[in-house]
């Protein structure tokens, strides 16, 4: 009878591991599949838009402005106007959306009061992008007077990227272990002091990943820009934060729905489309440097 | 315990109760912490032992919902009082914790860390202090010639004399250890020991554990306390060879633990 059961019980298993096994492999392939997916999707992207892009480029397309309703010279301004957007959300997003977060998670009780504004700042990021263009066209470039400019584009693109700025860092600051703050503290370091010289620090490359991300998203906006900085054409570049100015997410669209010469724009719209892939790119770079900077240091 | 009075005493704990919520998790302690000498505190988990040192440096402060009652004396001042500044009480009395928390910075900046924040900013006295800390900690040859490495590259038991020497070097009168080797090797948890019975000559030293042996080997006077309440306190040798209550004696002896 025991042998019996200790038989069974070893049948039992065998076939419990090589179920196991199957499943195993099964899920492995799974997941693997998805990552190959993914990676085709995002590959063919770059390739579509570089094949695409590639015969428009040259110094003039570049540095020039557009000639010939938008089927000759270049795309200077726009790419100068779209740089100046995405550094002013976030020198505008940043230094408010960490404040934020640093209060959140450090300072404020846990009250009802607090929960509603956390949960406010959360739906906040799910606001459709053209909400905010209107909010930003009633708010900054008319209540404020500044006028449809860099100034106000960049203050609505900075509302918009905000959201996702305050939970990244939050996110980034809750991570750093409790422990860190009881050795700060047990030196005789203020909450202050603990927050600044050990928290933030530690979370930073967190943080940063969070401004990765909303440079992109900041970039590639059209709609909070339609109403608040956003030009179709123009001869030269911007020259003040209160210019208007030509955007390439704008310009693509513009390209591609107006003007006379379709085949001639195309070619020019995907010629924006990589220069603005490449744009993000670099301005991510220089984060994505501090971050490992900071990371670097840490190990 | 006649043999006790003569000292002074650093820390005095006079009927102190503390409460988490409606938990009351020390229930009337009445201790004294003798200078320049090692007091182990030893019980069960869950005995209220960490609290008990995390209040000396008003740790506990950062517990939400929490209450202390009676007097806690510091050299005869007590520590809760409305006036005091609680960053000047945990300069004074320094903290050792369970687990090896360096800052993510270099050994360097983990003991400048300290100076820093208490205004210390003259390089030469820095890298003195710094310098002096390492060696009281026994680290310093360890790691002279590497001082701007990350700490966390250091083993375990470096990683918890880093934090030792760090915690020296913002000269504290007190320094409490919370379990110190509970994440350590027998060998570095011996070092750490004998470090400990080092730095008696400097320092009042309090030290929680759960380790019986380590207590014996450690320390002068012994606290055990159980649910809350200090049961019994006296020299280590009596207390590990005459215990007066039956409940020290059976932990001490292992009947549980």
């Amino acid at each position: 009878m025991l042998e019996n059961t200790v038989q069974m019980a070893t049948i039992f298993s065998r076939r419990n591991s090589l179920r196991s096994r199957i499943m195993q492999n099964v899920g492995f392939t799974l997941l693997f599949l998805s990552i190959l997916i993914t990676v085709i999707f995002l590959g063919s992207i770059i390739y579509f838009i570089g094949i695409n892009g590639i015969g428009v480029m040259s110094w003039e397309f570049l540095t020039a402005a557009p000639r010939k309703a938008m089927t000759a010279g270049g795309v200077g301004p726009a790419i100068v106007g779209t740089f100046y957007l995405t550094i002013g959300a976030i020198l505008f997003s940043l230094p408010l959306g960490l404040a934020c977060a640093i209060y959140l998670s450090e300072y404020s009780p846990r009250s009802i009061a607090v929960n509603i504004i956390r949960l406010s700042i959360n739906n906040l990021a799910g606001v459709p992008s053209v909400v905010f263009g209107l909010f930003g066209l009633f708010v900054f470039v008319d209540y404020f007077h500044f006028g449809v400019s860099i100034l106000s584009g960049s203050l609505t693109l900075g509302i918009l990227i905000l959201p996702g700025i305050i939970s990244s860092s939050q996110e980034a600051i809750i991570a750093i272990p409790q422990s860190l703050r009881e050795a700060s503290l047990a030196l005789g370091a203020t909450q202050w002091q603990t927050i600044r010289k050990t928290v933030l620090p530690a979370a930073l490359p967190g943080i940063l990943t969070g401004v990765i991300l909303s440079i992109g998203r900041a970039a590639g906006e059209t709609a909070p820009i339609l109403f608040t900085a956003a030009t179709f054409y123009s001869r030269g570049y911007p020259t003040s934060v209160f210019s208007e100015t030509m955007v390439l997410p704008y310009h693509i669209y513009a390209l591609m729905t107006e003007g006379t010469h379709p085949e001639k724009q195309t070619a020019i719209a995907y010629g924006c489309a990589l220069t603005l892939l490449i744009l993000v790119l670099l301005i991510s770079a220089l984060a994505i440097i501090i971050r490992q900077r900071q990371r670097n240091k840490m190990l | 315990m006649d043999d006790l009075k003569v000292r002074i005493a650093r820390i005095q704990l006079e009927n102190v109760n503390f409460y988490y919520g409606s938990n009351h998790v020390l229930k009337n302690i009445n201790l004294h912490i003798y200078e320049n000498k090692v007091t182990a505190i030893i019980g069960p988990s869950g005995c209220g032992k960490s609290t008990l040192i995390r209040l000396l440096n008003r740790m506990n402060d950062l517990v939400p919902s929490s209450r202390v009652e009676g007097t806690i004396l510091l050299d005869g001042k007590d520590i809760n009082e409305p006036g005091v500044d609680v960053v000047d009480i945990r300069r004074r009395v320094g903290m050792v914790f369970q687990k090896p928390n360096p800052f993510p910075k270099s050994i360097y900046d983990n003991l400048a860390y300290g100076l820093r924040i208490n205004g210390i900013t003259d390089k030469n006295t820095t890298e003195e202090k710094v310098t002096e800390s390492l060696k009281r900690a026994a680290l310093w040859d360890e790691v002279k010639d590497r001082l701007h490495d990350s700490a966390l590259r250091l083993s375990g038991g470096q990683q918890q004399r880093l934090c030792i020497a760090r915690c020296l070097a913002v000269e504290p009168e007190v320094v409490l250890f919370d379990e110190p080797c509970a994440s350590l090797d027998p060998i570095s948890t011996k070092k750490i020991e004998e470090l400990i019975q080092e730095l008696e000559k400097y320092y009042t030293i309090i030290i929680v554990t759960h380790n019986m042996q380590q207590a014996a080997r450690v320390s002068d006077y012994t606290a055990f306390m159980y649910l809350g309440e200090l049961i019994e306190f006296g020299t280590t040798e009596k207390l590990f060879t005459v215990p007066r209550d039956k409940r020290t004696e059976d932990y001490i002896t292992g009947k549980f633990g």
